[in-house]
């Protein structure tokens, strides 16, 4: 059994968000040059214009994008540790707040319906897994809106299938058109129950960008819609081009006989995620 | 890349840019989005003056993060714009000289902005940091419970822009055809 006390949850989290918000991704990085590489015209200009900004954040030490996000936190915590202190929401949601604070990223959660803003963008969107062991694994992902705006779940009957799948998933894309700031990355959840499936979809947007899933089926999807969004020639900015989506990340879990959840969680090129374990 | 440096107010540029010409832009625009939006159409509805010229003016669909100490702004990309489809077109008619933001804009914009001579730019969505500090002055003007979401006057400089939507209607959204740089001072 080891103790911890919730505050070095918080401040774990504090640290993540303050790396995340002012750097994107190695792999997205990566992506993007590939890209760039690849374009001529409005869609080059985009592209180099978002290398440079990255450049020009970590210079300045400010936020990549000024949609910082709503904080996307996963704790994967081993069953042989013992919180204490303060409520483990409370704590993640002490670590936003003070990031938020500390590195003039914006505020930008409010009230569904009377718009009226929480000040420091909490609370977290917080997702927990009982894990072996003894430690705690954090992964944290501010997600913009204007990406997270353009996602989907849809609940297809058996007998759509794996087609029904991989034309969800490009349809998606087609229909948020220059929207989400593409080129995007999608993470894709297939199968569980309609909640389950939205989380597998965010969790896909954690995996490292060009990875395949160990499942070749499941890895033939990714492939393949990667192919047929490219082809949807939206490009970067929607300026046009070959360059549509980065990645495509599938996950999948068991589901119930009756049915086929598929989600599709889009995310900007702005890929931003940290990860540590305490 | 040599880039083509224009300033605002527009005047005769605004006919010469063509969908697709990429741009560094200076001079005056200001911020508004979508609670700031319908705070001018209250005014407007109410016959009240607004809070800053319309005239030739260019609105950026952008909430920009805190200032950091040294900085005049924080990081300021663009927002969709598509969510001002609603409020664009009666805001040309009366005026305003076009709009900067990210993403398509529906028919109705298209029609008001060859209606009115008007360009609507796309910023680079995502690319924040380099337009914050391109920002060398800022102010509030109104509505500054909306924080972010207030209006703000800016002075930039070099803002990196692709004409998205040209005065005769061409739009970089439907064409595919971006041609990128090419020398509009000639």
């Amino acid at each position: 059994m080891r103790i911890l006390d919730t505050k070095e949850i918080a401040n774990c989290v504090c640290r993540l968000a303050l790396r995340a918000g002012r750097r994107l991704s190695e792999d997205c990085v990566n992506a993007l040059t590939f890209a760039r590489n690849r374009e001529r015209g409005a869609s080059e200009f985009a592209l180099s214009t978002l290398l440079e900004n990255a450049e020009t954040a970590s210079r300045l030490q400010l936020p990549v994008c000024q949609d910082t996000g709503m904080s996307v936190v996963l704790l994967r915590i081993g069953q042989e540790v013992l919180l204490c202190g303060a409520p483990l929401q409370d704590a993640v949601d002490d670590g936003v707040r003070r990031a938020y604070a500390e590195g003039y990223f914006r505020k930008s959660i409010c009230d569904p319906l009377t718009r009226a803003n929480t000040g420091d963008n909490t609370p977290a969107a917080l997702h927990t897994e009982i894990v072996p062991g003894d430690q705690i694994q954090i992964d944290y992902l501010p997600k913009g809106f204007g990406s997270e705006n353009m996602s989907r779940l849809v609940m297809l009957t058996p007998a759509e299938g794996r087609a029904g799948v991989l034309s969800t998933i490009v349809e998606t894309v087609r229909l948020a058109g220059s929207r989400p700031c593409p080129p995007v990355f999608v993470g894709v959840g297939i199968g569980g129950s309609f909640d389950g499936c939205a989380l597998l979809a965010k969790k896909a947007l954690l995996r490292e960008i060009g990875s395949r899933h160990a499942r070749e089926d499941v890895a033939s999807i990714e492939r393949e819609a990667l192919e047929a969004i490219n082809n949807l020639h939206i490009g970067a900015q929607g300026f046009g081009g070959t360059v549509t989506a980065i990645g495509v990340a599938c996950e999948i879990a068991p589901t119930h006989i009756a049915g086929l959840p598929v989600a599709v969680n889009i995310q900007c090129h702005c890929v931003r995620r940290e990860r540590e374990v305490i | 890349m040599e880039m083509n440096r224009i300033r605002l107010p527009l005047g005769e540029t605004a006919r010469i840019l063509r969908a697709g010409d990429c741009v560094l832009l200076s001079g005056t625009i200001y911020t508004a989005r979508d609670c700031a939006h319908r705070r001018l159409f209250e005014l407007l509805d109410a016959g009240e003056p607004l809070p800053f010229p319309l005239r030739d003016a260019f609105l950026y669909y952008a909430g920009p993060c805190p200032a950091p100490q040294g900085m005049a702004c924080g990081s300021c990309g663009p927002t969709t714009s598509a969510r001002m489809n609603s409020f664009a077109p009666r805001l040309l008619d009366l005026g305003l000289g076009g709009m900067i933001g990210k993403g398509e804009m529906n028919e109705e914009t298209r029609r008001a902005l060859i209606r009115n001579q008007g360009v609507y730019f796309a910023a680079i969505g995502g690319a924040g940091a380099l337009y914050g500090s391109a920002v060398r002055k800022c102010e509030c003007v109104a509505f500054p419970d909306l924080l972010s979401e207030a209006i703000y006057r800016m002075e930039v400089e070099g803002f990196p822009l692709v004409v998205a939507i040209d005065s005769r209607g061409n739009s970089i959204y439907s064409e595919k055809t971006s041609n990128g740089i090419r020398s509009i001072h000639s």
